[in-house]
């Protein structure tokens, strides 16, 4: 065991727990934060994407203490402030069926149009491919993206 | 909960035509429910104005929470905006609660719709009695009975209190569809706001105080059991605080973290008792016929379909295969359970609530009235979640350890420990007449029986889901289709679209090799197969000919199949009908690298009156996208009695770079409503091999085709 500071959405957590820990489970578990997901555990998904220091990174795969001290955001900071512009523009492109996958396809978007406010189709796959929709949401998910974009998606 | 007594009951008739009885029930009126409206189990109406619609399927990403409650607000007329979703939990007021064979809009039109219009005219007395004016001149509309001659209204809410000491009519008419307002129109999905935030609480994300989380270690040989296990490494892990046998297979460790737990596993000692399968290997399929043309002995066959006579010599033959596959939904396995002596609560992410109840309580040695059902929010079903693997886990260990613990599937215990759809051998005959179209053809499927296999009936030696999946498709004058039941120690389950998906590979792609020996467009041909309006009786379903023709046109039309395409892109094309609808896809692709890359898929579909069409296409997007990647690469191994798979970098499915474009376009009708969630899923892998067999002259008979 050992006592961790971290900085989850601009607040200061304290845990204890094993520094092996995946942050993933520090986060749904010790967090109680459930809107990041886990779905297969080694880093293929994308399902636990949470960014650190802004960059989109795989919360399942990444131990806790790699992470200690620096900025998290989660998919309940992204929206903290009013819904974030690519979850209304999910939501205007109807993008979620079961929507497991879509906060880390969200997050994964997120950390794109930050860095790359008006992407090509190209960039997009390039970014989101690593994450699965077994829904098969993936063309919605590119239009949301776009809409984003076009909406001042790097806010 | 004490289960309602018969007096409770009323037992509703059906709606005219509806072939279906469901039992409604005048709710127990406690203090809190006082002056509240709820002339049956699906609705509430309190006089703060809430309605509150009752969904009694499972929501799994195909939109129930939505077009269920669709169906009955057009009905009641009710104000949508209002409207409140609440999840039906394990109940015997709603009839079979089995969330699967895209039924849920098909077997819940009738009743969802009786009751919004048993409610509505049960309003519209409360409003005539409360004005002493006659109910002719009341109207229902938008959440208000309105009397049009003085000009008053009153809410649903302030007519609650009255309306509830009403008789219940038990005759209503239902509204005829060119005045629906809500059905038929794209309304935004209710689920949609929480799924993007991050909020919506799915089975894995349940939590109640004091729960501990378990994970389970396997026999990885299928039917092997636990010989021994030594749990001291186990307990050395921070957190753990139980380790035991649950059930013959299986050992849990318990602990206060997932992750605690997960790693408690992992440096868990167990000796395996491997069993009859250790040296399994599901290659080739036990006891089906080999590629090879022995054909099999037909006459141990069950005939699903017969029309005129099907010689037994028959002068083209072809062979088809696919392989066991695994769903794979996103969410992996979880169920938490509550067992407290003579109770036992349980929070699920379940297509069959019902089953869960009361495999539930076999488990455990309690009655199924003592066992409390909640169904959560689903990351997928596809199927898996039609067994309850996960429930009596879960039960089992929180009556081991005495306090509430969630059960939680990892990724390789859920491809490892699934169950699959089932392997299956299909062979074609057909002879042709002078211009190359079948005067008789014969397919019959060789596959093991998945409700077989679980010990449930298999009346006449028939699998009962080929009823909904593997009809006639043509009007071909000598036409049979056959089954013949194998067995396998592979564990089966029901995966998307079931049988169809196999019936549908091999019976499109043979007609498409029909059409190229006869020199005939791939199109046209299946056009001149369903020129003649024919209906075409299998089972309790009718399939008319001039339906598939419809979908097959519009298809066509929206493909621009006539038109020419760019140098390198090829088209294929496939129809079928399962779970009542018609479906037609064309797939636009390109060979590179010597690999099929699918540029667009054009979908049509015929479901008779649609609900939703937001949620048809994607529905119909979804399952096209779900093939796609079936086609593709899905494929379960074993091994030594061990699946081989174990993760996404073994079985994967189809990413953002490889998805077409999908259009869905609908033929318009207002037929009783069919099956959504599934009949897209079955042609998309014929179509594209067709497409294949169009770009490089080699014909696909096995899939997955990168195999």
């Amino acid at each position: 065991m050992a006592d961790i500071t971290l900085r989850v959405n601009g607040s200061e957590k304290k845990v204890s727990v094993s520094p092996e820990t995946p942050l993933l489970w520090v986060l749904r578990d010790t967090l109680e934060m459930t809107g990041t997901k886990f779905g297969c555990g080694a880093g293929l998904c994308g399902a636990c994407t949470v960014h650190v220091e802004g960059s989109a990174i795989r919360s399942c795969s990444t131990p806790v203490s790699q992470v200690a001290g620096k900025s998290i955001t989660t998919i309940e900071g992204l929206g903290a402030n009013g819904p974030h512009v690519l979850q209304q523009a999910w939501i205007a492109e109807e993008v979620p069926q079961c929507g497991y996958c879509q906060t880390g396809q969200i997050m994964q978007a997120a950390a794109l149009l930050a860095k790359t406010p008006n992407p090509t189709d190209e960039q997009i796959t390039q970014a989101m491919n690593g994450n699965l929709c077994r829904c098969g949401t993936y063309e919605r998910i590119r239009k949301a993206i776009h809409r984003a974009a076009g909406n001042g998606g790097a806010r | 909960m004490s289960p309602l007594s018969r007096r409770d009951l009323l037992v509703g008739g059906a709606a005219a035509g509806a072939g279906l009885v469901i039992g409604f029930y005048l709710p127990r009126r406690g203090a809190s429910e006082k002056d509240s409206f709820s002339p049956n189990a699906y609705l509430r109406i309190t006089p703060d104005n809430k309605v509150t619609v009752v969904v009694a399927r499972s929501e799994m990403g195909q939109g129930v929470r939505t077009a269920l409650p669709m169906i009955l607000a057009e009905e009641l007329e009710a104000d949508w905006k209002q409207i409140e979703i609440e999840q039906a939990g394990a109940s015997t007021f709603f009839g079979d609660q089995t969330t699967g064979g895209s039924a849920s809009i098909r077997t819940t039109w009738d009743p969802m719709r009786k009751a919004g219009a048993i409610a509505r005219e049960m309003l519209i007395s409360a409003a005539a009695l409360t004005w002493a004016v006659p109910r002719s001149g009341c109207t229902a509309e938008n959440g208000h009975i309105k009397h049009a001659a003085s000009g008053r209204s009153l809410s649903y809410g302030e007519l609650a209190a009255k309306a509830s000491t009403l008789p219940i009519p038990s005759d209503v008419t239902l509204k005829q569809s060119k005045d629906y307002k809500i059905v038929g129109q794209r309304l935004a999905r209710v689920d949609s706001p929480a799924k993007v935030k991050g909020e919506a609480v799915f089975g894995i994300d349940f939590k109640i105080p004091g729960m501990k989380y378990a994970v389970l270690s396997r026999c990885p040989v299928i039917g092997g059991k636990v010989s021994s296990f030594d749990e001291k490494d186990s307990k050395k892990i921070g957190g753990v605080s139980y380790v035991g046998k649950v059930g013959d297979s299986a050992v849990a460790v318990v602990a206060d973290s997932v992750w605690g737990a997960m790693e408690g596993r992992r440096v868990l000692n167990v000796t395996w008792d491997e069993g009859p399968n250790k040296d399994f290997n599901s290659t080739p399929v036990p006891n089906a016929p080999t590629m090879a043309r022995d054909l099999p002995d037909f006459s141990k066959a069950a005939v699903l379909y017969s029309a005129g006579t099907t010689p037994n010599v028959l002068k083209v033959h072809q062979t088809y295969q696919l392989p066991f596959m695994a769903h794979a939904p996103m969410e992996p396995g979880n169920c938490t359970a509550h067992y407290q002596g003579s109770k036992c609560e349980m929070w699920i992410p379940t297509q069959v609530p019902q089953d869960c109840r009361d495999s539930v309580a076999t488990a455990i040695g309690l009655d199924p009235d003592q066992v409390k059902v909640n169904v959560t929010l689903m990351g997928g079903g596809f199927g898996r979640r039609l067994e309850h693997d996960y429930a009596i886990e879960a039960a089992l260990v929180s009556k081991a350890i005495n306090a509430p613990v969630k059960v939680i599937w990892t990724r390789e215990d859920d491809m490892r420990f699934s169950t699959y759809r089932p392997a299956s051998t299909h062979f074609l005959g057909a002879t042709v007449d002078g211009s190359g179209l079948p005067v008789a053809l014969r397919h019959m499927i060789v596959a093991p029986s998945i409700s077989g296999q679980k010990g449930q009936p298999t009346p006449n030696n028939v699998d009962p889901d080929l009823p909904d999946e593997a009809g006639p498709v043509y009007g071909i004058p000598n036409y049979s289709i056959q089954y013949l039941m194998t067995q396998t120690p592979v564990p089966l389950g029901w995966m998307r679209s079931v049988y169809a998906l196999q019936a549908a590979f091999a019976l499109e792609s043979f007609i498409d090799e029909l059409a190229v020996a006869a020199g005939k467009d791939p199109l046209k041909y299946r056009l001149q197969l369903l020129a003649k309006d024919q209906d075409l009786t299998y089972f309790s379903t009718t399939w008319h000919t001039a339906r598939m023709r419809g979908v097959l046109q519009l298809a066509a039309e929206k493909s621009g199949w006539d038109k020419p395409l760019p140098a390198g892109r090829f088209r294929g094309v496939a129809c079928f009908g399962c779970f009542s609808s018609y479906m037609a896809e064309v797939v636009e692709m390109s060979m590179e690298n010597g690999q099929p890359r699918v540029h667009r898929v054009v979908a049509a579909v015929d479901c008779g009156q649609v609900v939703n069409p937001a949620i048809l296409e994607q529905q119909i997007q979804g399952g096209i996208i779900y093939g796609l990647g079936n086609a593709l690469r899905a494929k379960i191994t074993i091994e030594k009695g061990r699946v081989v798979q174990g993760n996404f970098d073994d079985y994967q499915p189809l990413r953002m770079e490889e998805t077409p474009t999908v259009e869905v376009y609908a033929v318009p009708s207002q037929e009783t409503p069919t099956g959504i969630g599934e009949p897209s899923v079955p042609p998309i892998a014929p179509a594209l091999c067709n497409a294949i067999y169009a770009a490089t002259k080699k014909r696909v008979r096995a899939l997955p085709i990168q195999s």
